[in-house]
């Protein structure tokens, strides 16, 4: 159902997902499929709130320390694979 | 809990997600929410001791504001119970004014209202979940417990909602000495309308206290429970209530192994009062009531007795226990209904713990904090045994209004 991860492309929060602030990092929680997902760590969340502004994954892990760019790659992996983010629309890609 | 956790960051930089759910939550997951004492029916493990309604239960207006609360602290959904919830007037009304403040609700109900019509309603409606709730896969077993007429009931009410095609419905169990045989019958019957089997434990709560030394599950049932849901875990909810099996070893069961009372669970009951887990209606967990001031979320960021329960607990005389990792100690509430220490052995402790400690325990067992139960007392008049109600309307909140 979901399209396969590509870090190439832009990606965004889905906007069925809403994030509630946690002390660990936050909890999403999908309003289509009902389902939760955590965010273990704040750096991923702001990592999440900011993809949308970002032309590809890749661009976006560079403002992480390259240390956790590979687990945090992982951790977008099955945040899409969750249905969690999506690929960016047209009308929502940004220059 | 009926959440699908995925690790998403590093396991190496911070800590494993049920060692922070030990700290608390800005908000409960799981919130159960019981919108009334009154019931229609008076079963005889209730664990709210619910059959008459309180008359100073939530208004409409009180209610809404709730719902304003949680939408505001985002809880996505709430376990909306009884009682019997569908009993209050304006159950459909505040159903309605929460889908629309995106607190999605799945209610409990024993399928009283569940009309052909209404669960056509209910099938077109998002965000809206149904669990049925059924004690026996056969007509004996359940109304024994759940009393004469409830199994038909609660079968039309699935046939509606089967018919309507709401699909996924829960048709919720509380495991006893008795239905744990009919484990593949409640399979099959969920396969046959389409819904989902959810299984509990039986908890020695409300007037379950009177009932669970006889219709807990023997030892040798626990096994079999384990190892059903060993097998049928997928597809099978539990509301993690069975993680104190998980000290039989193998694989543990899927769910958080935690006792989340206070940390991401808790209950507002009819009156407003929050209590730490909805297993637990006694004064000694209720953390305060959402008519103070600072409303709910007070309740739930400041209360002495939730701070207290999201700490580390010392594990007491099951810390030299293999086990203890993998059962946690068990369920508190259980434990404390049944007369035993919060820091020792669960009273169904898999390794026999709870067994000893029981035959240790004296009379004086604490009793439910509330008892809405319906004034009727069984008169032995001969064959068959008939219910006398001390008045009409104790019979059942609905007489006359129908």
């Amino acid at each position: 159902m979901t399209a396969p991860f590509e870090p190439g492309r832009g990606y965004e929060l889905n906007p069925a997902v809403a994030l509630r602030p946690e002390p660990f990092g936050a909890l999403a929680y999908h309003f289509g499929n009902r389902r939760l997902s955590f965010l273990k760590a704040p750096e991923l969340v702001e990592l999440v709130r900011g993809l949308g502004s970002h032309r590809c994954i890749s661009d976006a892990l560079t403002t992480v320390p390259e240390g956790r760019r590979d687990a945090y790659l992982r951790a977008l992996a099955s945040l899409a694979a969750a249905d969690m983010i999506v690929p960016q629309t047209a009308t929502s890609e940004v220059a | 809990m009926t959440i699908a956790s995925r690790q998403t960051a590093p396991a190496e930089r911070v800590p494993a997600l049920v060692e922070q759910f030990k700290g608390g939550l800005a908000a409960p997951i799981c919130l159960t929410w019981e919108w009334t004492y009154a019931c229609n029916l008076s079963c005889t493990h209730c664990l709210s001791s619910s059959g008459r309604r309180d008359p100073g239960e939530l208004t409409t207006a009180e209610m809404r504001s709730v719902i304003d609360e949680l939408r505001a602290m985002q809880v996505f959904y709430v376990n909306v119970g009884g009682g019997e919830p569908t009993v209050r007037p304006d159950f459909w009304e505040l159903l309605d004014y929460s889908i629309a403040n995106q607190v999605g609700v799945k209610f409990s109900t024993n399928g009283l209202r569940l009309d052909a019509e209404r669960a056509q309603r209910l099938a077109a409606t998002d965000y809206v979940d149904v669990q049925v709730s059924l004690d026996g896969a056969s007509r004996e077993i359940n109304d024994a417990v759940r009393g004469d007429g409830s199994y038909s009931m609660a079968l039309r009410a699935m046939e509606n909602l089967a018919e309507a095609g709401f699909k996924n419905f829960k048709i919720s169990v509380v495991m006893t000495r008795h239905n744990v045989p009919q484990l593949d019958d409640f399979a099959a019957l969920a396969d046959r309308f389409a819904a989902q089997l959810r299984i509990t434990r039986l908890r020695p709560s409300g007037r379950g206290a009177d009932v669970w030394p006889e219709l807990h599950p023997t030892d040798q049932q626990q096994r079999e429970i384990y190892s059903w849901l060993t097998d049928h875990g997928d597809r099978v909810l539990t509301g993690d209530s069975f993680f104190h099996l998980n000290a039989l070893g193998g694989s543990p069961l899927p769910g958080l192994n935690l006792c989340g009372a206070g940390r991401v669970v808790c209950l507002i009951d009819p009156v407003g009062d929050v209590y730490a887990c909805p297993f637990a209606i006694h004064d000694a967990f209720k953390a305060g009531t959402v008519r103070a001031p600072g409303g709910f979320a007070r309740v739930w960021r400041s209360a002495p007795l939730f701070a207290e329960l999201r700490t580390e607990t010392s594990g007491g005389a099951c810390r030299s226990c293999s086990a203890y990792s993998a059962c946690q100690g068990g369920c508190m509430a259980a434990k404390f209904f049944t007369g035993l220490p919060l820091d020792g052995p669960d009273p169904e402790c898999v390794k026999g713990h709870g067994a000893s400690a029981l035959s240790a325990v004296g009379g004086g067992l604490p009793r439910a904090g509330t008892d809405h139960s319906h004034r009727s007392r069984e008169v032995p008049l001969g064959m068959p045994s008939v219910r006398v109600p001390a008045k009409l309307c104790d019979l059942s909140p609905l007489a006359g209004t129908a």
